[in-house]
């Protein structure tokens, strides 16, 4: 088990987000973050992350436990994982090479000529030729940026990787490929991967287990297919959608 | 970060090397210490014994291989041995990603060729600016000819938040310009017992240059500053794109409306300047010089004449032209990064005070020659 939440409550104001929230997600998988728009599954995301604070019950994650966690300990966890935001956030002053060099640079010791080949082999692991790595985050396309985001939350080793929305916003043929990438890697690196999707085609075809949120709860926990049998009213909707 | 460990040993001509504990990321560089002191040269076989290692990670699969290509080609035998199926796939990765490091050539070039460059972007910015202005006064043009299409609600809104909120700065600052030039000229004039003079010299210098020009520096990077910002942030998220879609031109519902409001509220703006830098004056004459506020008022109605004041005050809508039409140009340069919003914003505030000055200049030597 790398991530257990338990009891998770959350309140923005009067509106109550989460209530009594449970989940574990176990080593080595991937596991997939459902609900209805607004039911908090980027807030639970950000929860795990510790952008985010919340107002009862505890997130555990390798080990942590976040709600009382010191800051050098919130230092040291927080260069455990990878996080892929939606948008990509690349620093945009920086260079695709040099968003990946950050942390290298920041956290070890290393030479700058096997930095080179970290980056080097980073870009080639997502799939970005290694010439696009001089390039600027604004000359490059959305698909492009995704798949910079990817390898600079690579660019530690992270034993856990968090994916907010990874397909949205790519073309089909990217998404796929996007997918390929995210099965590849957790088999060759070994990460356990927590997404949030709404991607039907990504869900299906990676994710090993889902959690749907909602109302405030985990309204099912388990595997995809098992997800469908369910007596929901979001998740006969969802999955009713037919494919194109 | 884990525990590690490295066993070196050599026996006739071949070297065994022992990797113990965890190669990663964070330990690798201790690794390569070691590794960098061993002598190849009577060495004919490599043999790397991985069998110990709890835990490889990419980058130390990397190290790794970077090992083993730099062996090969000292034309040793290499021999690695490793039962942990997984950090043989990890090994196996590695080499299956190719990885040409591209480095940075630097292109020569020439003193005059950067000159020329940096001309030339000068050149192609002014003549954007250009463009710009082009295209901002065809707009003005078509609304300004249908009442109706005037967005007057927009232009009392940026009113209010470009003039009447900047109000309170402008009181304090034209306030403490007229004391500060009223204090320090009263200690040269006691000198020559020209005490009253005081009162021709703030008049002029505040009505006709300093009232102006400082309720313009303070617009600029006040408002002019907030235009760039606004503007580039809306390009960023694709809100002008989003209105041009909608057939709102941007034109007229973001850029006219700030500069006409701008120009109505600058010469009222400078209005109250002109009596707070007075107000300021007028009391530094009095604690200083003793010149009573009755004496002052007087001298005051009869050397300065009302044009000095109309001179000041119709400099207002020029410099508002061009501190409104500089920082929303700059704001429609942004371009689709954080970077660049700052950039422009400066740039803005910069090109909108010189830009006012040398206006500033320009009427001046125009008022001179037509003798006003």
């Amino acid at each position: 088990m790398i991530i257990e939440v338990k009891n998770l409550k959350t309140i923005f104001g009067k509106k109550i987000v989460h209530d009594g929230l449970n989940l574990t997600i176990n080593e080595n998988e991937i596991y997939g973050l459902l609900g209805p728009s607004g039911c908090g599954k980027t807030t639970l995301l950000k929860e795990m992350i510790m952008l985010q604070e919340f107002h009862g019950g505890d997130i555990n994650i390798l080990g942590n436990s976040l709600s009382n966690i010191s800051s050098s300990n919130a230092q040291k966890l927080r260069q455990n994982w990878g996080v892929l935001f939606q948008a990509g956030a690349l620093f945009s002053s920086l260079s695709l090479a040099e968003n990946i060099i950050l942390p290298l640079k920041e956290y070890t010791k290393l030479s700058d000529k096997m930095i080179k080949e970290i980056v080097a082999f980073k870009i080639d692991l997502v799939g970005l030729k290694q010439s696009d790595a001089k390039l600027y985050p604004s000359e490059i396309s959305g698909g492009m940026k995704k798949k910079a985001a990817l390898a600079r939350s690579l660019a530690m080793d992270p034993k856990l990787l968090f994916l907010d929305e990874p397909t949205s916003g790519l073309d089909p043929l990217s998404a796929r490929e996007f997918d390929e990438l995210i099965l590849k890697l957790r088999s060759l690196l070994g990460l356990s991967i927590v997404m949030v999707s709404h991607d039907l085609r990504s869900i299906y075809d990676t994710l090993d287990r889902v959690a749907i949120i909602d109302d405030k709860k985990i309204a099912y926990e388990g595997s995809v297919a098992g997800a469908t049998q369910i007596d929901n009213k979001f998740v006969k909707k969802f999955f009713s959608v037919k494919e194109i | 970060m884990g525990n590690i460990s490295l066993e070196i040993l050599q026996k006739n001509g071949s070297l065994t090397l022992k990797f113990g504990g965890e190669v990663t990321v964070y330990t690798i560089n201790k690794y390569q210490n070691s590794l960098e002191i061993i002598n190849t040269s009577n060495i004919k076989t490599v043999e790397l014994n991985l069998e110990k290692v709890t835990f490889l990670d990419s980058a130390g699969a990397l190290f790794l291989d970077i090992f083993e290509q730099d062996m090969k080609q000292r034309n040793l035998d290499f021999v690695l041995t490793c039962e942990n199926d997984k950090i043989l796939k990890t090994l196996q990765l590695v080499k299956n990603h190719k990885r040409d490091l591209v480095y940075e050539i630097d292109e020569k070039t020439s003193v005059l060729e950067k000159m020329g460059k940096v001309f030339y972007d000068y050149f192609t910015g002014f003549l954007s600016f250009l463009s710009f202005l082009g295209e901002m006064f065809i707009t003005k043009l078509r609304y300004l000819k249908s009442a109706k299409t005037i967005r007057y609600k927009e232009i009392a809104y940026e009113i209010n938040d470009s003039a009447i909120k900047a109000l309170g700065i402008i009181i304090i600052t034209s306030f403490l310009i007229g004391l500060v030039v009223a204090y320090q000229s009263a200690y040269q004039l006691k000198l020559y017992g020209a005490n009253i003079f005081l009162v021709d010299m703030l008049g002029l210098s505040i009505f006709r240059e300093l009232a102006p020009l400082i309720t313009a520096i303070v617009v600029a990077g006040r408002s002019g500053s907030s235009y760039t910002a606004q503007i580039g942030a809306m390009k960023i998220t694709e809100e002008l794109d989003a209105m041009r879609t909608m057939g709102f031109d941007p034109y007229r519902f973001l850029v006219l409306p700030r500069i006409i409001a701008l120009m109505i509220s600058m010469p009222i703006l400078i209005f109250v300047a002109d009596m707070m830098g007075i107000l300021g004056g007028m009391i530094v004459a009095n604690v200083d010089l003793g010149i009573s506020t009755s004496l002052f008022l007087d001298r005051f109605n009869e050397v300065i004449s009302i044009k000095h004041f109309f001179v000041g005050l119709v400099k207002g809508p020029f410099f508002a032209f061009l501190i409104a039409s500089i920082g929303i140009y700059r704001g429609l340069m942004v371009q689709n990064d954080t970077q660049s919003i700052g950039y422009n914003t400066t740039k803005s505030v910069v090109e909108a005070i010189f830009a006012v000055i040398v206006c500033d200049a320009i009427f001046s030597i125009m008022f001179t020659n037509l003798g006003i």
